[in-house]
């Protein structure tokens, strides 16, 4: 890379950069050489950092105006929703901005499983976006408390109260997590604190994320290392800015529908009832982006045993790079694993209908069955079959397949 | 690469430190922690007193205690005679519905399911007592665990008959 040779042109920038090298960083990420045969999937990296800006300005406006206490803070989001000023529609923004961050994260997470991004040299990436997620989740569920609705409290009572399978603890960490004994106020006040806190979290390991991806550079859909940048590689700026852009807007048009004529399509009516400790809603049901987890949950008789099953199902997800043991990385050149993945793809789909349906007869068994899937495909299908697939022959280049006869010559020699 | 050595006085000067130091870090963080525990104002409510005077043989109350509802049910006989029938060994968690009501026509309990803190239903289920919406947990009418993901029976709290028309719970 050539931002070690980077000098500023005028004097005063020359003086500036010796002493914080703010403006090599800058010329670092406009040349940050990237792969030419970078597919529309890979703008979704550029789309999430979008996302997370977008909650946290439209998040500390909705702080300015929302309250965390039991007995204001339903009347507070009514208040921002009635009489702020585009209270609506930031409110609006904020709640469906989460739906979209995870809707553009699920592709990101899906895109690096095709393409095997996850694999060596990129395992650090791919733990600290996993951790990223993580926080996503958790950040999303509280923030999902905090209009304190029906859905509001009991998702809170419900999620906190998985810590009581942990073996003689149990209470004691409720307790501790509640500041009381059922979820209230005090729980409410510091759902609030982290909700704020943890975005900034994810901001500081998304940076790391970056780092970490332009050490080794970017995968790309054949899978196979640049071999001369000059030929495989475009600069980042402006080539992949103004696709990266121009992909934001699209994601924007549906962002927009959601915001403007479905706002709360993708919520419960449920919780615009003011939380209640004596009445649970006869069907709760998380948010959707939670649903396979709420399936697998679910579809395991016992407590503790489906805790662990839940939290299980993320933690494969983490060591992923080591389960699967195929050195190739693209699926395009993986026969076999591409219809494994379509398999995955079509369980993760069905394992959150399960979620949103009621737990029990045949969609109870179907629940089973897929969660089993879902652990056999990650512990017993991919540690097998990177060793005994057949997989098609790589190309000698990324510019390669597409070179004239004589540029190849010239590749061969 | 190196001998066995013996540990020289800097060995245990470090050592020392160290141990000071994490003493120190853990005494500095506990009240960190420690903070997210119930306080005070919330421990002091405690106790609640119930009038229960105007339920009737087959209903119940729910009252809200430490934030988390207690049913209070006038059980009838054939309801009181179906929880004694009920053979240990059936039981996933075996309690005498005696030991569970002290009174037989008055079940006090925590109305929360032991799964994950749902509010059961009264009047529902297989068992003609509470069934859990949340994730299809059903108990008998002693509000004990007979079917679904529900390790335990519903807690009985600490109560007591201040006289025969209150019940005075924790």
């Amino acid at each position: 890379m050539s931002d070690h040779n980077y000098v500023p042109s005028s004097k005063l920038g020359k003086w500036f950069n010796d002493r914080l090298p703010l403006l090599s960083l800058s010329a670092h990420l406009r040349e940050y050489p990237t792969p030419k045969n970078l597919n529309y999937w890979w703008t979704f990296g550029g789309i999430l950092t979008f996302c997370l800006m977008a909650q946290i300005i439209t998040g500390i406006v909705l702080a300015m105006h929302y309250v965390a206490h039991a007995d204001l803070a339903f009347d507070s989001v009514e208040h921002i929703m009635r009489d702020v000023n585009y209270g609506w529609l930031i409110r609006y923004f904020h709640a469906n901005g989460s739906s979209m961050f995870f809707l553009a994260v699920y592709i990101h997470i899906f895109r690096s499983i095709y393409y095997g991004s996850y694999k060596s040299p990129r395992e650090v990436i791919w733990i600290i976006g996993m951790i990223i997620y993580f926080l996503m989740m958790m950040t999303a569920f509280m923030g999902y408390v905090l209009p304190w609705g029906q859905m509001s409290f009991w998702a809170a009572t419900v999620i906190t109260n998985l810590f009581s399978a942990v073996p003689f603890i149990g209470e004691s960490i409720t307790n501790w997590l509640w500041g009381g004994f059922a979820v209230d106020s005090p729980t409410l006040t510091r759902f609030y604190a982290l909700h704020y806190l943890f975005p900034f979290l994810i901001l500081g390991l998304v940076i790391l994320h970056i780092w970490a991806l332009h050490i080794p550079g970017n995968n790309n859909p054949i899978g196979i290392d640049v071999k001369k940048p000059s030929k495989d590689t475009v600069p980042f700026h402006p080539y992949i800015v103004i696709k990266d852009l121009f992909a934001l807007l699209i994601f924007l048009i549906l962002f927009a529908f959601f915001v403007f004529y479905a706002p709360n399509l993708l919520g419960h009516p449920d919780n615009y009832i003011e939380a209640n400790p004596l009445v649970t809603p006869t069907h709760i049901v998380p948010e959707w982006y939670l649903l396979p987890f709420y399936a697998i949950l679910r579809s395991v008789p016992d407590k503790l045993l489906g805790v662990i099953a839940m939290f299980a199902s993320i933690f494969v997800l983490v060591i992923l790079p080591w389960l699967d043991t195929s050195k190739i990385r693209s699926a395009v050149f993986r026969p076999m694993y591409r219809q494994f993945y379509w398999i995955l793809i079509i369980d993760v789909f069905l394992l959150g209908y399960m979620g949103a349906m009621p737990a029990e007869g045949t969609y109870l068994l179907i629940a089973r069955v897929a969660t089993s899937y879902y652990f056999i495909h990650f512990l017993i299908i991919l540690p097998i079959l990177g060793r005994k697939e057949k997989t098609i022959p790589l190309p000698l280049s990324i510019a390669e397949p597409v070179l004239e006869d004589a540029e190849k010559k010239e590749f061969n020699n | 690469m190196s001998d066995q050595k013996k540990p020289k006085r800097r060995d245990f000067l470090f050592t020392a430190s160290y141990a000071i130091g994490a003493v120190g870090v853990g005494a500095a963080v506990w009240p960190l922690v420690d903070q997210m525990n119930p306080d005070s104002s919330v421990k002091a409510l405690a106790s609640t007193e119930v009038d229960v005077s105007s339920v009737e043989a087959g209903k119940s109350i729910t009252v809200l205690w430490r934030g988390k509802p207690v049913f209070i049910k006038r059980r009838t006989q054939e309801e009181i005679a179906e929880a004694r029938a009920v053979k240990l060994e059936d039981l996933k968690h075996p309690e005498k519905d005696e030991d569970r009501a002290k009174n037989p026509e008055w079940l006090v309990m925590l109305g929360v399911c032991t799964h994950l803190g749902c509010v059961p239903l009264s009047d529902k289920g297989d068992y003609n007592g509470w069934f859990c919406p949340c994730h299809g947990s059903h108990y008998d009418t002693s509000g004990r665990i007979r079917k679904g993901p529900a390790p335990t029976n519903m807690e009985i709290p600490k109560y007591e008959f201040v006289n025969d028309n209150t019940i005075k719970i924790g």
